[in-house]
């Protein structure tokens, strides 16, 4: 499409600037390949000790609070979708669009740090910090502590992602409304798209391993 | 071009199909279906997740070089699991 922009310039090593963006977008695929390993250890261990102790890992998921993993779910869908949209903003080079909708995803992250920490204090005042304090009413209180190590571990580290997610989405808008980086230079909005994309899937992947194991008993 | 950006209403669809898959898998996890209750939830986060690297991610857009990169992780992903769980699911007494 010849509206669309053109990457300039192009590095001394690259021939085009399609190729250029080829071998960027590689690059943050391998990234994003170390990602799905270092979450795959945990939804690794995650396995292992489920079907070693289902019936603990059972009712300790209902223990979770599905309300608010189901709102966080689809705020970062949305948001997602949202991301989308700015990525293509940037490839037709519409500066005020690409400002608007990344601050709408970074808000959105932002608003799914929020519901996490209300539905984090709620736990912890429900004494579901694996701890010395932790305590709850479960044949195999041993083993649905351990299903909360792995909840608190994994979503942790998720929220982490979504944190420098959102710092990162921040900074991209204040530097495409204050200069013109972005400007025919659209790949890193692209691959900061795709690292926002994968934190979604690690969710979308987590929220029923966590919340939805055995809700209709 | 090597990323051919797809059409808004590519984007909105992908966006209302993942949001429908949350509430089919909410819905799906308060009917009794023994052993399938897990299969069904994992299956419904496949498509999600394949949506999601497809349509968002530009994947179906892409050269078959950029989809050996992205099968790469997935792959290496398969083969931590396979080997693992091979021992695991294996053992006396687990």
């Amino acid at each position: 499409m010849s509206s669309l922009a053109t990457e300039a310039p192009v590095a001394h090593q690259f021939e085009t600037a399609d190729q250029q963006r080829e071998a960027a977008t590689m690059g943050m695929w391998l990234f994003i390949a170390t990602e799905i390993l270092f979450f795959g250890a945990m939804f690794l261990g995650y396995t292992v000790y489920r079907l070693g102790y289902p019936q603990a890992f059972a009712e300790a998921s209902r223990h979770t609070l599905i309300a608010f993993g189901g709102t966080n779910t689809a705020v970062l869908l949305i948001s997602s979708t949202v991301m989308a949209f700015a990525v293509r903003a940037a490839r037709e080079n519409r500066r005020g669009l690409l400002v608007t909708l990344l601050l709408v995803t970074s808000s959105l992250g932002a608003l799914f740090l929020v519901i996490k920490g209300f539905e984090y204090s709620k736990e912890i005042s429900e004494h579901l910090l694996p701890g010395r304090s932790f305590q709850i009413d479960a044949a195999d209180p041993a083993h649905a502590e351990m299903f909360f190590y792995i909840y608190w571990l994994t979503t942790g580290v998720h929220a982490l992602h979504v944190t420098i997610g959102v710092v990162l989405i921040t900074i991209f808008a204040i530097r495409a409304w204050f200069t013109d980086a972005f400007v025919n230079h659209d790949t890193a909005v692209d691959l900061l798209g795709l690292y926002w994309h994968f934190v979604d899937i690690v969710w979308v992947f987590l929220f029923p391993l966590i919340y939805l194991i055995d809700r209709h008993s | 071009m090597n990323a051919n950006t797809p059409a808004a209403r590519t984007y909105v669809v992908t966006g209302a199909a993942l949001l429908g898959f949350l509430a089919l898998t909410i819905a799906a996890a308060y009917v009794n279906l023994g052993p399938l209750n897990t299969i069904v939830a994992m299956a419904i986060s496949l498509a999600k997740g394949t949506l999601i690297i497809l349509f968002f991610m530009h994947v179906r857009y892409s050269k078959p070089l950029l989809w050996v990169f992205v099968g790469a992780g997935f792959f290496w992903l398969g083969i931590m699991f396979v080997l693992a769980l091979s021992d695991y699911m294996t053992r006396r007494g687990w």
